[in-house]
């Protein structure tokens, strides 16, 4: 019997490398350009084939390509591209085929229509997909939120998200925020103040994970732009007081001031020899205003391509509630 | 050196999900089979013949015990050449013909270029094939297919045989042409080792018989020893029915039949007695021979015998002067 | 050697001669053709739409003939006990289990040839003319074949140890399953503790089909890395080797009750 013996252990040996190495090229395969494999995600690019196809699983297939949104966004953001062309077609498919997951429509809302790199950069498509999460569930008042954001934030149409947050305020169960939004971004609809309040309300209406993170940059962006222009005046005030610059802050609260010395990451503020102040690491920001070096870029550049400018074009304004 | 050797050779199946409970299909097998022998493996169903075969062939593999066939090792490829096995109710690939059945094993057992193809067709010829040349195997019926692995079995001129029940789906000329195929094969000198529980078969053409019954083997005969052995009886066959009365008296059996002819089965004592009686009645006496035991009695009786009463045990061979009856350890 | 050849030419000869196997090619022609159709319905997507359903008949169908095909091989041949004369000659067990292997994958190949054939006349027809980006089509076909080949493994695999039923669901389900690994291997990487372990095992067990799906890519005409089609087949060729590997420690194993 002792063929037999040599036999398995040759078998076996066979099993253990071809499986070890198999696994290591499944591991290289995945690291090859990830442009390449997430190109495939589309499959069927139809959403009624789709459902057909689906045998009426619809809804586990809608998770499966809500799961792919996730993967792709965070690939690509994660990769420093800013080409999201396929992440209107995937969240459109994943509504179309379970019109209720309220978490792709605010998903959606957020990266699509913020600027590259931290999303598409198409405001109108975001205002599209949102729209078609109300007509399928009005009684949702939380997308009333993030329909009136495209509109103040990345479209400035104030008048107009200010009666979207109207209509979403006299939804039963809506939170009492939503009319305060109604006022304030009619009256102040540029205001720190009501940005803040429409982000503390994103932040509020989810638990996605990628949607919280992202309004609190937002949240932090606002804090450094209003904190910026507050020191910048401070330092003018020491200057024509004293003749010169503070060489520290520590200098200028001898001196009795008091006033946010530290970003909201706990870096102290820089201040520069022309009287600016900066951050200490500009991309831990990516949504500020004020503080950023002169000519600073973000690490990679936003790559207008034909697909996001065609679409602008194509799509008609929306619907104005 | 024995052509099949085996010694405490066992086979425990372990059946149900968690394998708790065991079947013991073998128990402990003893025996050894010499060259040129015919060797009858004797059984009722479930006995464990076909357990007793598959492990020898290598097909199952034994849980104690050990074997050898030719002095060989059960997986030696060499060994494999050398022998030939017939499985019970065989079954072949669907879509070949029987040429390139046995073209195909030919090739397997080593058989080359013209020496296989003439091989092939002589053993179709053999085994009443050559007709069926062109039909695909799925459509042979049962005899067919027995015959095709007869001829499979002995087509590559094996020293040692196999055959598990090779009787079994034929007709009586269909089993008149298979002995006479064994019969045949031990002229040229091949050991054949077959299985069947059909006395009769086994009683017309082997040297040896082992009994097995519930996989335990009850015992080793030599066919001539057996029926060699008297019975103490004598069977007495005359016509003429005027003194049927008296002998039936004297007799263990009587029968008559309507040509006024008449048999009686009496004891050696009785004979003188019986004759006396016959030829006071004038009878024609036709013949009074000795009733010889047969290998069904045999059979029979070492079913019925408790193994733990007999005495002893060592392994069976023609050479010996032991006993008949013969034990596994 | 000589054995393994003979095994695997007698298992392509037994398989080829099965009826069902070409019932199946023609369905998957038909297939081809209804996309063909089809196609002509979608305006300015005939293309796509044509390879998209064209090669999805080709995998799917092959799949299944793969799968048919690898269960007859071993695990029929032992339920109706045509194994036992095969084994009992001087053929290893280990040497019977690849022969069929290899008999199995030339069936397949000469099946994927004609469903191709099929397949770029439909092709052929819609555009009148074949074109540079048909090339990568053919890469598709070979992964295609690859898929087969690991299928093929796995049904054998299967067939060593369960009956035909048995064997034939699990080769489908995992055939499933991989096509989704890639999903899988995200979600190990996502998850935390034995979920991740466990998950992660499995999603390196499972064959690899997503990485062989590039049916999307080359609908869009698009080029597929040089890398890819290296490292797919090598892939192939180990996963396929490990299942056979396997497949050899159950055989020389098991019982032929």
């Amino acid at each position: 019997m002792l063929k037999k013996r040599g036999i398995t252990v040759v078998a076996f040996a066979v099993l253990a490398v071809s499986l070890a190495a198999s696994a290591l090229i499944v591991h290289l395969v995945d690291r090859m350009s990830a442009d390449t494999r997430l190109e495939d995600v589309l499959y069927l690019p139809s959403a009624r084939v789709l459902k057909r196809v689906s045998l009426g699983y619809n809804t586990l297939v809608a998770d499966l390509y809500w799961t792919r949104a996730v993967q792709y966004f965070g690939s690509k953001h994660h990769s420093r591209s800013s080409r999201y062309d396929l992440l209107y077609s995937l969240l459109d498919i994943t509504t179309d085929l379970d019109p209720r997951l309220l978490v792709a429509y605010q998903f959606g809302s957020i990266f699509l229509a913020q600027s590259p790199p931290e999303g598409a950069g198409q405001p109108l498509l975001a205002a599209k997909l949102v729209e078609k999460g109300i007509r399928h569930d009005p009684e949702n008042w939380k997308l009333y939120y993030n329909l009136g954001w495209i509109l103040a934030s990345e479209m400035k149409d104030y008048q107009a998200a200010s009666k979207v947050f109207e209509r979403g305020s006299k939804v039963p169960g809506a939170n009492p925020a939503m009319g305060v939004l109604a006022a304030t971004t009619a009256q102040h609809g540029g205001d720190v103040a009501t940005a803040r309040l429409m982000w503390t309300q994103i932040y509020e209406t989810t638990e996605n994970t990628a949607i919280r993170a992202n309004a609190i940059k937002r949240l932090q962006a606002l804090r450094v732009d209003t904190d910026i222009p507050q020191l910048e005046q401070s330092l003018k005030q020491f200057q024509e007081a004293i003749g010169r610059l503070p060489r520290s802050w520590a200098e200028m609260q001898a001196t009795g001031w008091r006033g946010p010395t530290v970003d909201p990451l706990g870096s102290p503020y820089l201040i520069m020899p022309d009287g600016h102040v900066e951050v200490a690491d500009p991309e831990e920001f990516p949504f500020i205003t004020r503080g950023l070096p002169p000519g600073y870029k973000p690490p990679f550049t936003p790559d207008i391509s034909p697909a996001l400018a065609g679409n602008s074009q194509q799509n008609s304004q929306p619907q104005k509630p | 050196m024995p052509a099949i050797e085996t010694i405490g050779l066992e086979k425990t199946y372990r059946l149900g999900f968690w394998r708790k409970t065991a079947r013991q299909a073998l128990r402990p097998l003893t025996l050894a089979v010499e060259e040129g022998e015919i060797f009858g493996y004797l059984g009722p169903n479930g006995a464990g013949k076909t357990t007793t075969l598959k492990l020898l062939m290598g097909l199952v593999f034994p849980t104690g015990g050990s074997a050898r066939i030719l002095g060989m090792e059960l997986d030696d490829p060499r060994m494999r050449r050398q022998i030939g096995f017939l499985p019970e109710q065989p079954y072949f690939y669907d879509y070949l013909t029987a040429p390139e059945l046995l073209n195909y094993y030919a090739q397997l057992s080593g058989l080359t270029g013209r020496d296989r193809k003439r091989r092939v067709e002589e053993m179709l010829a053999r085994v009443g094939l050559a007709e069926a040349e062109r039909m695909q195997l799925r459509k042979f019926s049962k005899g067919m297919l027995q015959r095709l692995g007869i001829a499979q079995a002995i087509l590559h001129d094996p020293k040692l045989v196999f055959l598990d029940e090779p009787m079994s789906g034929l007709d009586p000329l269909g089993r008149r042409e298979v002995r006479d195929l064994i019969q045949s094969l031990k002229d040229e000198g091949k050991t054949v080792f077959f299985s069947t529980h059909i006395l009769s078969d086994a009683e017309a053409l082997c040297d040896r018989v082992a009994v097995l019954c519930r996989g335990e083997l009850r015992g080793v005969g030599v066919i001539a020893e057996l029926e060699a052995k008297r019975t103490g009886r004598v069977e007495v066959v005359w016509r003429g029915l005027s003194a049927l009365a008296e002998v039936r008296n004297l007799a263990l059996e009587c029968h008559a039949s309507k040509n006024d002819t008449a048999r009686a089965t009496v004891t050696e004592g009785n004979l003188d007695a019986v004759l006396d009686v016959l030829r006071r009645g004038s009878a024609q006496i036709i013949s009074a021979m000795p009733v010889r035991s047969t290998l069904e009695d045999y059979f029979i009786e070492r079913l019925q015998a408790d193994p733990q009463d007999e005495p002893g045990s060592t392994a069976a061979s023609p050479d010996s002067d032991a006993p008949v009856r013969e034990v596994a350890q | 050697m000589r054995s393994i050849l003979l095994v695997a030419f007698n298992t392509f000869r037994e398989a080829v001669r099965d009826r069902v196997l070409y019932n199946l090619i023609v369905f998957a022609l038909l297939l081809i053709g209804a996309s063909f159709l089809v196609g002509q319905i979608s305006i300015g997507i005939e293309r796509q739409v044509l390879i998209s359903l064209g090669l999805t008949a080709i995998s799917l169908f092959g799949v299944v003939i793969a799968v048919f095909i690898g269960v007859g091989l071993v695990s029929k041949e032992i339920e109706k006990r045509t194994i036992y004369t095969v084994l009992t000659r001087p053929v290893r067990r280990w040497q019977f289990i690849v022969g069929k292997f290899f008999g199995l994958f030339g069936t397949l190949v000469v099946n994927t040839f004609f469903m191709a054939i099929g397949f770029f006349a439909a092709l052929a027809l819609q555009a009148h003319r074949l074109q540079w980006a048909d090339g990568w089509l053919v890469v598709a076909l070979w992964f295609i074949v690859l898929e087969f080949v690991i299928i093929t493994a796995l049904a054998l695999l299967f067939s060593s140890f369960s009956t035909p039923l048995e064997s034939a669901v699990f080769a489908f389900v995992l055939f499933i399953i991989g096509t989704f690994s890639e999903d899988l291997r995200e979600f190990a990487q996502a998850a935390h503790g034995l979920t991740r372990i466990v998950a992660s095992g499995a999603a390196y067990l499972v064959p690899n089909l997503a990485a062989l799906n590039v049916v999307g890519r080359v609908a869009h005409d698009q080029a597929l890395p040089p890398s890819l089609i290296f490292y797919n087949t090598i892939y192939a060729a180990l996963y396929a080797t490990a299942a056979v590997a396997a497949a050899v420690l159950i055989f020389e194993r098991r019982d032929m009750k």
